[in-house]
């Protein structure tokens, strides 16, 4: 039940790294811009991986009528998500410890992660439901209003993950290093419950 | 199988011996002695060039960057001429950097760029470049590619040789091809001799901002004196001038001047001269001369004219200056990488004379003199000469070199380079050009570090080698692969102007330092910035209407404006307010007398204009900065002086008034 504690705790403890890193990274190229665009998504904020690169994608944007993209204050998400990680990476690490102490049912493991899979799940919905309003609710006022190849008014959602090619714009969409932390972070904590729930029931 | 590995390692490490040897030296010569010189001149689309050259423009008055070996032309550096197109010297920002004792002046003849160093190798942090008609240097930022600084110099007339760099970018050398009275006077011209007198000037570099100042000139006879090389390592601390005209003709100099069958090098120990001014040595004199400076973080240049110069007298304080017989009429004089090889191009002789460094320092330590004149020592010809390249060609004008030893030296007459043994003054190669080099250039190749895989030769006469244009054609420059035994011409492309002189520096010195936006939060500092559309106003001080514009793609703020009146002075002060790389904007007004401005992110730039007659008058963005640019314009009302039509200004519905 030891090393089930050390690995919640390690687990969990893995989570703060969204503190530190981005969960997600969209990047743009097109040919005007060779270099690329980027964005990285924080559970606090959204940064331009260059100094103007949020600037210089509003300003692209608003050619197509794209809202610009928000600030920290102007959406709940930054101020909800830190508390939501923090406090799951805290009850978790408080877990960690019972079980360290064999105070508590590794099963306990398994009800943080399943309650941190719905919470991510309920995350990137709510991701994806910015990104839908963000590449189609459009400036009817913007000078560049294009059809899809089915007569409809084109839009520009970028992808949830993966790629797609957006006007003269090839978008990416991948998960960051915060993310990734995570995914090993919620291993270790399945581990934790494997390894924990074997000791329990020998015990 | 041990024993196999062993040699098999040896053969290795030969191998990698023979690749390090000379001329092997860029890794790919032996590859390229295989490649076709088309493939040698090609830059495939989307690569860059190995090195930069900054041409002169000569009479054009302008820089140019080229890359190298490719000769692409990356950009248009204007120094001393006015430039439409980007506004300078047209723009209120830039109108101070052309202005001299004699007010302002638009154009220039540009010669000699040359790239600052350290430790005798170049750094690429400036170009200084000289103006042989109205005497100036200027200094050209690496970073920015603008010219940052000019300043003129007093008691000179043809600064031509000039504007060459010491090996740690210590002083700057400007001088004297006419002599002249000094100060100067109304007197009979015939009088020329023993009346007239030249300068050479020292320009000391500020080694963090680059700042000039004029240290110190030392007065010398009227004789003409053509071209200078610093001295580089083991004669560090002199610098080398080419004299002609010592018979001090003032008429029909090409039979006059010609007289004698040798004339001299002027050495002058500039670091005796610093010891005399520690002392205390040295007059100052007036003199009036203007020094303007582009201050970058402001985008505006001011213009100080300035009165004192410090004036040494060589005649007064010995060591300083000697002369040494040297070849008859020399042009260029070149001073090898090691410091000890004076090359002095006789353009009228048929030789190439080189002087040894040691045994001018020895005849000087020994006070081996023949005879003086105007009271500088005259050095022995015999005890200072290394050796004389016997018969290289006929009109022999400029050398350099690279770091194997050889020298490379033009002769104009018989429109030839030479490539020959500096220790030995052998000739181990030639080849000729099309028609009648001037100068050459090889990267590094007037420094201790040359970097000898190319050299560029700059021909004067152009005749049939291109299509023909009517009778005025551009100058041919002729590249060469230098890197093997022999030399391989692999590029003939027109140049812009007469580049009489061109540095070349590996890329890698500068391309990564090279600007992209100026930040409008922390790098403009102008006082007439517009920073956000909360600075967009426009102010009226009498006549005068200082309208605060700002441009992003793609619309000016304001683009409608009234209540201008006629005789009013309109000053658009326009920031680009983009902050993205490569999205410069451009401004025109119908009717306005003087230029465009073409404006880079995050910079300021002023026009004024002056209305002529009542009416509507559009103005535009002349850069195609978007896919929307023909929609960035706007117009300017233009009413009767009597009119009272309220100042006003608006983007859209968002009108203002004061």
């Amino acid at each position: 039940m030891k090393k089930a504690g050390i690995l919640m705790i390690i687990g969990s403890a893995l989570l703060l790294g969204l503190f530190f890193f981005p969960l997600w990274h969209i990047h743009l190229i097109a040919p005007q811009y060779p270099e690329g665009l980027g964005m990285n998504i924080h559970i606090y904020d959204i940064e331009g991986v260059e100094e103007f690169d949020l600037a210089n994608i509003d300003m692209l944007n608003h050619y197509i009528g794209m809202k610009t993209i928000p600030k920290a204050h102007e959406m709940w998400e930054f101020t909800v998500f830190p508390i939501v990680v923090g406090g799951m990476a805290a009850i978790g690490i408080i877990l960690g410890f019972l079980g360290f102490l064999k105070k508590i049912n590794p099963k306990a493991f398994l009800g943080w992660l399943i309650t941190m899979g719905v919470l991510g799940l309920l995350g990137m919905y709510d991701f994806n439901q910015w990104l839908l309003d963000y590449g189609t609710d459009l400036d009817p006022n913007a000078s560049i209003r294009l059809l899809d190849a089915d007569g409809n008014p084109m839009t520009y959602k970028p992808p949830l993950i993966g790629h797609v090619k957006l006007l003269n714009f090839d978008v990416d969409s991948w998960p960051h290093t915060g993310a990734y932390l995570m995914f090993v972070g919620l291993i270790l904590v399945f581990l934790a419950y494997l390894i924990g729930i074997k000791k329990y029931k020998k015990v | 199988m041990k024993r196999i590995f062993r040699l098999f390692g040896l053969a290795l490490a030969t191998s990698a011996i023979i690749s390090c040897t000379p001329g092997g030296a860029n890794g790919n010569s032996s590859s390229s002695s295989k490649k076709s010189a088309a493939e040698k001149a090609y830059v495939a689309p989307g690569e860059y060039d190995e090195y930069y050259g900054f041409l002169s423009g000569g009479f054009s008055g302008q820089v140019y960057a080229y890359g190298f070996p490719s000769a692409r032309l990356l950009k248009i550096l204007p120094v001393f001429s006015q430039d439409p197109q980007s506004g300078y010297g047209y723009s209120e920002e830039t109108k101070p950097m052309l202005e001299t004792s004699y007010g302002f002046i638009p154009w220039d003849d540009l010669h000699h760029p040359d790239i600052s160093q350290t430790n005798g190798e170049l750094d690429g942090r400036w170009v200084f470049a000289n103006a042989n008609n109205t005497p100036r240097i200027a200094r050209i930022s690496l970073t920015d590619f603008e010219t940052q600084e000019i300043i003129e110099i007093p008691n000179s007339a043809g600064n031509h040789n000039s504007a060459f760099v010491t090996e740690n970018t210590e002083y700057v050398v400007a001088g004297t091809r006419f002599g002249v009275p000094i100060p100067q006077k109304d007197m009979p011209i015939k009088d020329y001799k023993g009346n007239f007198q030249a300068s050479t000037s020292f320009i000391s570099v500020d080694q963090e901002t680059g700042a000039m100042d004029l240290a110190f000139q030392i007065r010398l006879p009227g004789f003409n004196y053509d071209l200078a090389h610093p001295g580089r390592d083991k004669s560090h601390g002199w610098m080398f001038f080419t004299t002609y005209n010592t018979e001090e003709a003032h008429t029909l100099l090409e039979v006059n001047s010609a007289e004698r069958d040798k004339d001299f090098i002027t050495a002058i120990n500039w670091k005796k001269a610093e010891e005399y001014i520690k002392e205390g040595k040295g007059k100052i004199e007036k003199a009036k001369y203007a020094h303007n400076v582009f201050d970058s973080q402001t985008h505006t240049a001011t213009s100080t004219m300035k009165d004192e110069v410090l004036v040494l007298d060589p005649a007064e304080l010995p060591g300083i200056v000697y002369f040494i017989p040297s070849a008859k009429s020399p042009h260029g004089v070149d001073v090898d990488p090691t410091g000890e090889y004076i090359v002095s191009n006789g353009k009228l002789s048929a030789n190439v004379v080189v002087h040894s460094f040691s045994k001018i320092k020895e005849a000087i330590d020994n006070e081996n003199f023949v005879d003086e004149v105007y009271g500088i020592p005259i050095l022995d010809f015999d005890e200072t000469l290394a050796g004389i390249v016997e018969q290289p060609g006929i009109g022999p004008l400029h050398t350099e070199f690279d770091e194997r030893g050889n020298a490379y030296t033009t002769f104009f007459i018989s429109s030839e380079i030479v490539k020959w043994d500096v220790k030995t003054q052998e000739i181990l190669d030639r080849h000729d050009v099309y028609y009648s080099p001037g100068h050459l250039s090889i990267p590094g190749g007037n420094s201790r570090k040359p970097d000898g895989k190319y050299l560029l030769s700059m021909n004067k006469i152009t005749k049939d080698r291109y299509l023909p244009v009517g009778p005025e054609m551009n100058q041919p420059g002729q590249l060469f692969d230098i890197s093997g035994d022999k030399m391989e011409m692999i590029l003939d492309f027109p140049m812009i102007g007469e580049p009489h002189y061109a540095s070349m520096i590996h890329a890698d010195k500068i391309k990564d330092k090279s600007r992209k936006i100026y930040r409008l939060s922390s790098e403009n500092d102008h006082e007439r910035v517009v920073k956000s559309s909360k600075d967009v106003r426009i102010e009226r001080d009498g006549k005068n209407v200082h309208v605060y514009m700002g441009m992003i793609r793609s619309h000016f703020n304001p683009d409608n404006i009234e209540g201008i009146k006629m005789g009013d002075k309109v000053h658009f002060h326009i920031t680009n307010m983009e902050q993205d790389f490569d999205i410069p904007h451009g401004f025109a007004v119908m009717g306005a007398n003087n230029s465009e401005l073409l404006i880079v992110p995050g910079q300021t730039k002023t026009l004024v204009w002056e209305p002529q007659d009542v009416g509507i008058y559009p103005f535009y963005c002349t850069d195609f900065c978007s896919a929307l640019h023909q929609e960035m314009q706007g117009y300017i009302r233009v009413s009767p002086e009597d009119s009272d039509i309220e100042l006003s200004w608006s983007l859209d519905d968002d009108v203002h008034t004061n």
